[in-house]
């Protein structure tokens, strides 16, 4: 395990994606990317496609028809991976937490490792974050929660997707 | 030379283990020189080297209803190209006896491996932004081939031979006037071979989010990863071999220092117009390639041929 962690956390690609969110967490995860704070010195780089990707940002409060597509996007990830909340939505549901249309939050339905709260979280609350994610795994605090035993909830909005389908 | 040696120099030096080494150093130069142009600080030395460590311990996914068996052997298409056409140009430099007639050709048709790899691939993996991704790299292949077998040409034609030693034995073809332009011509097409901006359209980031290796992960994507940074130091040898040969072979430190140089200023060149121009669409690559390189191509032969 300790050989897989060190190559993983050496180099972290990053597939960002927004489910239903108001683009402000977007907004400042593309800034932590920027020459300002140069994450490349620590091998994370924004790669486009999920196959790619060692880290998954989600922000937003995932409906229920982005749950159905975050749960697609993440079964064609290569596993190891790790999955980090972006901002207050995935994590609590905000203001849209009693909305018709959502589900529960996304730590429900799918194995999340790092939630990053905020409204927006900064660019450097962003990266402390991830830093520690990378220093629980390495010193075994923590595990990738996709290679864990999670019970998670099925989800049950499979009908509006194929509603909307025809 | 008996078979063992042959062996050993595939999988060690000049072959392999040599081209891979380099060729991760090569795209560290890339990265940190970008970084430089915006500014940054960059990766650490060994930053390359741990993508493809990370790539090695991560799942390959197949995609479902691909052509499985072609998905995986496609990347290694490429790879095993790119470090047959090193070896053959590293064993000429170091060698000059260690040519065959023809070889030349050889290793033209071994610098396409690497492209045609990412085509097979690409179509296998069903996707269709893969498809479009490989559809445009055959069409950028069609536009820049013509114009590099037409700057290869004019060494030929300076040297008489096309048996690499001869070549690269030859007094410098790059001090007369088709020598000049047909370098440019390389270089241009270099950087298409190379598919890296302005001529990355078959991977497209931002509208194909990767395009032809959008399905690929794990050890196939990191085989893909190290075909390029191996062609990132192979592509400027060959043109060094061609055009610079008799400037960089002989004995002694200084050749070999020139050899050094020239080899950086092609790479820092290439790095540069990478961060300075933006993507272009597949019909101007190819009325480029066909129109203003073909031209100076030609241009340049036809003074070869008159002996400038």
């Amino acid at each position: 395990m300790g050989y897989t962690i060190n190559a993983l956390t050496k180099s972290l690609n990053v597939f960002h994606l927004a489910g239903s969110a108001c683009n402000n967490c977007d907004i400042e995860i593309l800034d932590a990317l920027t020459p300002k704070y140069d994450l490349e010195r620590f091998g994370i780089t924004l790669v486009g496609s999920i196959r790619h990707a060692d880290v998954l940002l989600m922000s937003g409060v995932f409906n229920r028809k982005s749950a159905i597509r975050v749960k697609e996007v993440l079964a064609q990830a290569a596993k190891p991976y790790l999955v980090i909340a972006i901002g207050g939505c995935p994590a609590t549901g905000l203001m849209f937490r009693d909305s018709y249309n959502c589900d529960g939050p996304p730590s429900e339905y799918i194995p999340i490792d790092a939630f990053i709260p905020g409204c927006p979280p900064k660019p450097e609350a962003m990266i402390s974050g991830v830093v520690k994610v990378i220093e629980g795994l390495r010193s075994g605090a923590l595990a990738p929660a996709c290679l864990q035993e999670h019970e998670l909830v099925p989800l049950e909005a499979g009908a509006v997707v194929s509603e909307a389908a025809t | 030379m008996s078979d063992g040696t042959i062996f050993l120099e595939f999988i060690l030096f000049p072959g392999l283990l040599f081209t891979a080494l380099a060729g991760l150093l090569t795209s560290w130069v890339d990265r940190k020189v970008t970084a430089m142009v915006q500014m940054r600080v960059g990766p650490p030395l060994l930053q390359p080297l741990y993508d493809i460590r990370k790539l090695f311990i991560k799942e390959t996914c197949v995609p479902e209803g691909g052509a499985i068996g072609l998905f995986l052997v496609a990347p290694l298409i490429g790879f095993a190209g790119v470090t047959l056409a090193s070896m053959i140009l590293w064993r000429t430099l170091l060698d000059v006896e260690a040519t065959f007639v023809g070889d030349l050709i050889v290793l033209i048709y071994l610098l396409m491996m690497p492209a045609l790899g990412v085509v097979l691939g690409s179509f296998a993996s069903r996707n269709p932004l893969a498809s479009l991704g490989g559809s445009r790299e055959v069409k950028l292949m069609i536009a820049y081939e013509l114009p590099l077998v037409l700057a290869v040409l004019v060494p030929v034609i300076q040297a008489n031979s096309i048996r690499l030693g001869d070549l690269v034995a030859a007094p410098l073809p790059a001090g007369t006037v088709s020598g000049v332009l047909a370098l440019l011509v390389g270089i241009t097409c270099m950087q298409a071979k190379l598919t890296i901006v302005p001529f990355d359209m078959p991977e497209a980031e931002t509208e194909l989010s990767g395009g032809a290796m959008i399905e690929y992960s794990g050890p196939p994507l990191a085989m893909f990863k190290l075909t390029r940074a191996m062609m990132l130091f192979t592509l400027p040898v060959f043109l060094l071999a061609l055009f610079f040969g008799g400037a960089v072979v002989g004995p002694g430190w200084l050749p070999k220092l020139i050899g050094l140089l020239v080899w950086f200023v092609l790479v820092a060149l290439t790095i540069v117009i990478r961060n300075t121009t933006p993507r272009v669409r597949t019909d101007q690559a190819v009325r480029f390639f066909w129109g203003p390189v073909s031209g100076v191509a030609m241009i340049a032969v036809v003074l070869a041929w008159m002996g400038w």
